[in-house]
């Protein structure tokens, strides 16, 4: 049915039809509206699940785990301080192989305090073994969210959802909301692999000696490896049910693009404008936009890129000393005499705009030079501030 | 009496790694005989992250969930909260960590469990120091005790929380202590602790350490009745957070449960005065409450 939904509430309605049985959360702008949501279906009976009220996001993880261990689906949502507080469950999460989802609204982190969108907070948590998906508009998070859980309980990893501050948990759209029947036959029950069971009295993420730890971390690799693959079948089966599909990277008129953009999120909605615009103008332009993070997608990228001379990432992110994050990935992916040239811009963070002009501008500045320059580029920062 | 204790089925199992005379291993060992195999665990980073055995081997008969140092009450929380919604009722969860881990670390998560109300059994194993990372000082380590971290003359000169009493204050349904020394006490604690099904339930068990606070192994039972008879660690319940009742009577003075111990024996006899003096007033205090119920 389509419905009018907060992208915060396009989550919360994925939740509920996935039958969460246990949602353990601390109250974090803009995660908030997630969050009241599922805590109202707990408490109308709308969602046969638990809402346990921890008293911070460290605690929340560690009670999805406890929860997940117990052997029922779980959800937590968070975002920037949050999620970092979160870290060290993160790891956990992972290590103890728990199909865990959870919603993370990227927000900047403080210092100086900054509600807005930036993708650091999530990027920093991307060694700890957690599946990543950007999405770029509500829909997309709600069925997201669906696919996650899927991918998740067969692969044995947590799974992030990761979604803009703002310009997508508070935007309203209309937004496709399918069916109980439809999700029950997509996602079936939770069947846990393992679980803490009295009969079969199990000691779960114990001492893990020299002799066996590394094969428990190359086993996590190797289901991250397998995710795109399965990824796809189960996306072509969402397609099949659902009539709608996303890829690992989604392009956008980059058939005969010289010129493609990298970036994820929201913005890449509005770089869809910017190509129609520089189109227009007969500029051969495209957008590769990035949607799993977490594995990276090589491959679909190497293919997506194969005929682009130059590609222009916009990171609204930074990871100090190296640059945007993930132009640092695609190069590294791209590596080679035949990789076209990339160029790296660091922008919109802490919720700076990035416009239809913005892209056009990166354009043209990438348009008219023939080598990129090392390092990332800072596109709209006011230079006379710093000298100051 | 001894017979009774003995009937009942084991659930540590031999070859453990605890250190020879490790009280947190005894007081396992009884707690478990208490509760029997319909108990799950939830241990996070502490000495019994290591009794309880490496990949694929566990020194237990039943299961335990092992978690990160500060997540005890939320791990066992979660769990709890799976449980219910699979319908299980009859399996008792057990948080299990120890003093570190319940005083320092994993405080937050406790209180806001006991907030909560949430249905498990919390039991702070106390050894009064961090053993596994080798005796450094706690909130739990008591005024007068040398740590790696209160080494030399820098002897720990703070007193020790009053855990019971902070839990107590969250109004929880059952808050107590308990000894290694005195395992009939213990084990009526325990079950009594699993009847009650609703709020969290609260014991603080007396685990001593030859290798943390510098004695023979074989006097870790000993080490322990001295403490209770010294009343520096006296055996008393809280019902409801205000209803106290202590369990066992003492009247040693304090010097002879300190000087059993190395980590006390650079102690004055000013200083052990100071802590005889401790001593008296916190046992008046406890009286008086139990008085008052």
């Amino acid at each position: 049915m389509r419905e009018v939904l907060e992208g915060s509430q396009a989550v919360a309605e994925a939740v509920r039809l996935a039958r969460v049985k246990v949602i353990s959360a601390y109250p974090i702008t803009p995660q908030t509206h997630i969050v009241e949501e599922l805590a109202k279906y707990c408490a109308d009976g709308s969602l046969d699940g638990r809402f346990i009220c921890v008293e911070s996001e460290h605690s929340a993880m560690a009670s999805v785990i406890g929860a997940e261990s117990g052997g029922v689906r779980s959800f937590t949502a968070s975002s920037s301080h949050g999620l970092a507080l979160m870290h060290e469950m993160l790891h956990w999460a992972a290590g103890a192989r728990l199909p865990i989802v959870m919603a993370e609204v990227n927000r900047a982190l403080g210092p100086g305090w900054n509600l807005w969108v930036d993708q650091t907070d999530s990027l920093s948590q991307r060694d700890t073994g957690w599946l990543q998906f950007y999405c770029s508009d509500g829909q997309e998070a709600l069925d997201t969210t669906l696919l996650a859980y899927r991918l998740a309980e067969i692969l044995n990893l947590p799974i992030m959802v990761v979604m803009d501050a703002f310009f997508l948990s508070h935007t309203y759209e209309p937004v496709d909301v399918p069916s109980q029947a439809d999700v029950d036959a997509f996602l079936p029950p939770y069947e846990p692999k393992f679980l803490m069971d009295t009969k079969n009295p199990y000691a779960l993420d114990e001492v893990a000696p020299i002799n066996v730890y590394m094969e428990m971390r190359r086993s996590i690799q190797m289901a991250m490896e397998a995710a795109p693959g399965i990824y796809q079948a189960i996306e072509d089966e969402f397609y099949t049910r659902f009539g709608r599909r996303y890829g690992l990277v989604e392009p956008y008129r980059c058939e005969d693009a010289d010129i493609v953009f990298v970036t994820a999120g929201t913005a890449a909605a509005t770089a869809r404008v910017a190509v129609d615009t520089l189109r227009a103008k007969g500029e051969r332009v495209g957008l590769l936009r990035l949607r799993m993070f977490r594995p990276f997608p090589a491959e679909a990228f190497r293919l997506g890129l194969a005929h682009a001379k130059k590609v222009i990432v916009l990171d609204r992110n930074c990871s100090f000393g190296a640059g945007g994050v993930f132009a640092q990935e695609l190069k590294a992916a791209l590596y080679g005499p035949e990789a076209p040239k990339l160029y790296s811009y660091v922008a919109g963070m802490g919720g700076r705009d990035v416009t239809v002009d913005t892209f056009s501008e990166l354009f043209t500045m990438t348009r008219d030079q023939d080598e990129p320059p090392l390092g990332s580029v800072w596109y709209g920062v006011n230079e006379e501030m710093l000298r100051s | 009496m001894k017979n009774e204790l003995y009937s009942g089925a084991e659930y540590l199992n031999p070859g453990h790694v605890g250190c020879p005379g490790c009280g947190a291993t005894i007081a396992m060992k009884l707690a478990l005989r208490a509760l029997g195999e319909h108990t799950m665990l939830v241990i996070p980073a502490s000495c019994w992250a290591i009794i309880g055995g490496n990949y694929p081997q566990s020194s237990l008969k039943v299961p335990i969930l092992h978690t990160a140092f500060a997540t005890t009450a939320a791990a066992a929380s979660g769990l709890r909260a799976a449980l219910d919604l699979r319908g299980d009722r009859e399996t008792t969860i057990v948080g299990w960590a120890g003093d570190g881990g319940t005083f320092d670390i994993g405080f937050q998560a406790l209180s806001a469990a006991a907030e909560r109300g949430e249905d498990f059994i919390y039991v702070c194993y106390d050894n009064e120091a961090y053993m596994n990372t080798g005796v450094q000082r706690s909130s739990s380590t008591p005024w007068g005790a040398r740590t790696m971290t209160t080494p030399g003359d820098k002897w720990k000169r703070t007193y020790k929380k009053n855990i019971v009493e902070i839990m107590a204050a969250h109004r929880i349904p059952y808050a107590a202590t308990a000894s290694i020394a005195y395992p009939e006490d213990l084990e009526r604690k325990l079950r009594k602790a699993a009847s009650i099904r609703s709020g969290l339930r609260f014991i603080h068990l007396y685990s001593s350490c030859p290798t943390g606070w510098g004695f023979a192994p074989e006097h870790s039972v000993r080490v322990a009745r001295l403490a209770v008879q010294t009343r520096a660690f006296p055996l008393y319940e809280v019902e409801d957070g205000t209803t106290y009742a202590i369990n066992q009577a003492g009247d040693k003075p304090v010097r002879e449960y300190l000087r059993t111990q190395s980590r006390f024996r650079h102690l004055s006899d000013e200083d052990i005065a100071q802590i005889q003096k401790y001593v008296d007033q916190e046992w008046k205090r406890l009286v008086r409450k139990a008085e008052e119920a």
